[in-house]
């Protein structure tokens, strides 16, 4: 059992949260955990990645080499792309679907498009509508985190637990909020994939 | 035994405070900023009163942890690559003062410069000062040097330098913790002559650093760091530094290495282990995360000698940080290339944050510059940098900590006008304030930006020595009060603040404008912690 993933986003999208999620049921489970982030000048805005590993043998590169991730998960459309170097053949790209654009030459949304329909494993919907309708945009992580909880081989009730774990401090309102957005990302990956 | 999930930052942090920590020193810096961070937030350091606050710079932090380590305590120094520069006079220094209580110097290198203005190799300090150092090559290890590292310290009272990359500063991991030490007690050195480096003694300490050199290589080459594993293909022998290791053995996770392999975390380099590569392999391949040391170190200048294969002939490339697939490329096995990056993929470069106080004060000042053209403005390190980037393309230069007032001054000297300076108010803490007294002193034609966020927040929002004191220190240093102005960028006092920047620029010597408005991001933390 290994699993290699990456978490992109742009910085102050908070992939952060949902890494912190993961690695939380990883180590719930058992299993070893190497959780790479990015700190530093690139959280202002520009792109950013996590590159996370569980393995119930002990893993050594806290990166993943090209070709070997077997999931992208990323909250923005464009920066999904960026890291397909690192996919490996059989692996599955999990997006939201809204674009992010804090730069001129962002790519037209047809041009996206083409290039996302290329992909033949994908999870593709607009998490940020998705959490909208549930109550609050901000919980768009957790619809993404939903609609990756069916390709991690992880017990779905350790990942809720990390979510009570992480939100726990914010009140019930803000737990019931996020379990609900990842409970309906959850659905649409099952129903979709 | 307790297990945690940290981050190499973190796991070092921890193993410092099981190890009897007293006091850590330092100065915020990607990727070192989470080591004090992480001090400061433990309940352990809380108990026993460890000091973690932040101090004005490097150098400082320096002096202060070995001031620690002369009163007999352990201490750790925390800093990136670059600040070690800063800190470079104490840290040369303190191999001949060396230690009384265990010191260990920690840095963060940033290889392929992340976010950095070089890639410096801490080791080629350590080498210089002939001091030990150590890499870890995993968390685990960054957790258990310290106990290690301080009782090296304090057996050859020298200061041990700690280098730590990146990668291993910013991924977790689970580690497991060891028994908590207790304290070291107050105590001065047996030798009251041992901190005094006036040149008579400092020749002695030379000649006494000198003769233990080779106890610190016996040391390398029984360190439980280091190690010699054994492979049957000796046509090829492996040197593997810190965390080099780690992208080593990610291509033999099926299979054994068939070539013998030398870990190296502990330096300086372990002679006898490198000498029975020599003898048994008919080439020796270096695997260094950083600048070709090692490798340079075993090819010597001419490379007649052994065959070394690295960074230095192209087997690696000579720049950047390693990974697993470069590692496989160089030993010729096979890897994955991975799809390409679809074309229409757009970089997309920090930028600052949408309500910036610093976008406000940049608007300003290009409003102002506007008849004078490009080139006048001297920028610093922190977030606003940026605004080198479009739409501001409002700065000129990015050097080191404190360039901004200098460069400027220097410029003006030479006769350029407009000659602005634009540095933030924890970097002017760190290295702002010597060159704005040359400025004073040389009545130099100077406008000076003071970018008063009130906090240090590119690495995150930490605490600065000057805060609420910048007018008082500039008057101090003798800037006339009539020529020290306080604006607020906002876009509503536009206007105004051009008018201000003008009425500056036209005066004849030193004048301070302060944009002060706090970073959004502070003002969200404080509002999130007042619910």
């Amino acid at each position: 059992m290994k699993k290699d993933i990456i978490l992109a986003g742009v910085g102050g999208q908070g992939i952060l949260s949902i890494a912190t999620i993961i690695g939380y049921a990883v180590v719930e489970s058992g299993l070893y955990l190497k959780q790479a982030e990015v700190h530093g000048m690139s959280q202002r805005g520009g792109d950013v990645q996590s590159n996370l590993r569980f393995s119930d043998k002990p893993i050594h590169s806290d990166l993943i080499p090209n070709g070997e991730a077997d999931i992208i998960i990323s909250v923005e459309p464009m920066e999904a792309l960026r890291y397909l170097p690192f996919l490996s053949e059989k692996g599955w790209v999990i997006t939201n679907t809204k674009p992010f654009i804090n730069i001129d030459d962002y790519p037209t949304e047809e041009e996206l498009k083409a290039e996302l329909d290329k992909l033949p494993n994908k999870i593709a919907l607009n998490a940020d509508e998705v959490a909208k309708e549930a109550g609050n945009v901000r919980a768009m992580n957790m619809v993404m985190l939903g609609a990756t909880s069916p390709f991690l081989g992880l017990p779905v009730e350790k990942l809720e637990e990390g979510i009570k774990t992480v939100f726990g401090r914010k009140g019930q309102a803000v737990v019931d909020l996020n379990l609900k957005a990842f409970n309906i990302g959850r659905k649409f990956a099952e129903e979709n994939k | 035994m307790e297990k945690l999930l940290l981050l190499g930052d973190e796991a070092f942090a921890q193993g410092a405070l099981d190890a009897g920590l007293s006091g850590a020193f330092g100065y915020p810096g990607t990727p070192s900023t989470e080591i004090i961070e992480h001090i400061q937030k433990s309940d352990l350091a809380k108990e026993r009163h460890i000091h973690c606050e932040w101090s004005a710079n490097e150098k400082t932090s320096m002096e202060e942890g070995l001031g620690m380590s002369y009163a007999g305590k352990r201490t750790i120094v925390t800093m990136k690559h670059v600040g070690l520069n800063v800190a470079a006079d104490p840290y040369m220094n303190s191999a001949l003062t060396g230690a009384n209580g265990g010191i260990i110097v920690a840095v963060g290198d940033d290889p392929s410069m992340h976010s950095s203005q070089n890639e410096q190799d801490s080791r080629f300090y350590a080498k210089f000062a002939m001091l030990p150092a150590m890499e870890p090559s995993d968390q685990q290890e960054a957790y258990d040097i310290p106990k290690y590292a301080f009782k090296l310290s304090e057996k050859y009272k020298l200061p041990v330098l700690f280098r730590i990359p990146t990668r291993l500063c910013h991924s977790r991991s689970g580690v497991t913790r060891t028994e908590v030490l207790p304290e070291n007690e107050l105590s001065l050195p047996k030798d009251p002559n041992q901190f005094m480096l006036l040149p008579a003694i400092a020749r002695k300490r030379y000649q006494h650093l000198l003769e233990i050199q080779k106890d610190l290589e016996k040391e390398s080459e029984e360190s439980p760091f280091n190690k010699y594993i054994d492979g049957k293909n000796k046509s090829l022998g492996i040197i593997s530094c810190g965390i080099s290791y780690n992208y080593l053995m990610e291509n033999y996770q099926e299979s054994k290495c068939e070539y013998p392999i030398l870990k190296i975390s502990q330096y300086p380099i372990p002679r006898k282990l490198i000498e029975k590569m020599a003898d048994e392999c008919d080439e020796i391949l270096v695997l260094e995360e950083g600048m070709p040391i090692v490798e340079e170190m075993l090819k010597g200048y001419l490379g007649r000698g052994l065959v070394v294969k690295g960074r230095l002939d192209g087997t690696l490339p000579r720049a950047g940080e390693l990974n697993a697939n470069l590692v496989a490329k160089a030993l010729q096995l096979t890897f994955k290339d991975g799809k390409n990056i679809p074309e229409i993929v757009a970089p997309r470069p920090p930028a600052l944050c949408v309500g910036c106080p610093h976008r406000d004060t940049y608007l300003a000042i290009n409003e102002v510059l506007k008849p004078f053209g490009q080139g006048h403005v001297f920028g610093d390190i922190g977030c606003y940098t940026l605004g080198f980037q479009p739409p501001f393309n409002s700065i000129n230069t990015c050097i080191d900590m404190g360039a901004s007032i200098t460069l400027a001054v220097g410029a003006a000297t030479a006769g350029l006008f407009p000659a602005f300076g634009v540095i933030g108010d924890s970097t002017f803490g760190h290295s702002g304030m010597t060159g704005l007294a040359d400025a004073v002193d040389k009545k130099s034609n100077v406008v000076i930006f003071i970018l008063d966020n009130s906090t240090t927040a590119m690495t995150g929002m930490q605490d600065n020595v000057l805060l609420g004191k910048l007018e008082q220190v500039c008057m101090g240093i003798g800037v006339e009060k009539e020529h020290i102005r306080v604006i607020t960028p906002l876009k509503n006092k536009h206007d105004e603040n051009v008018k201000i920047i003008e009425e500056e620029m036209n005066y004849n010597g030193v004048s301070v404008i302060i944009p002060r408005r706090e970073c959004i991001h502070l003002f969200a933390k404080k509002k999130a912690m007042k619910k």
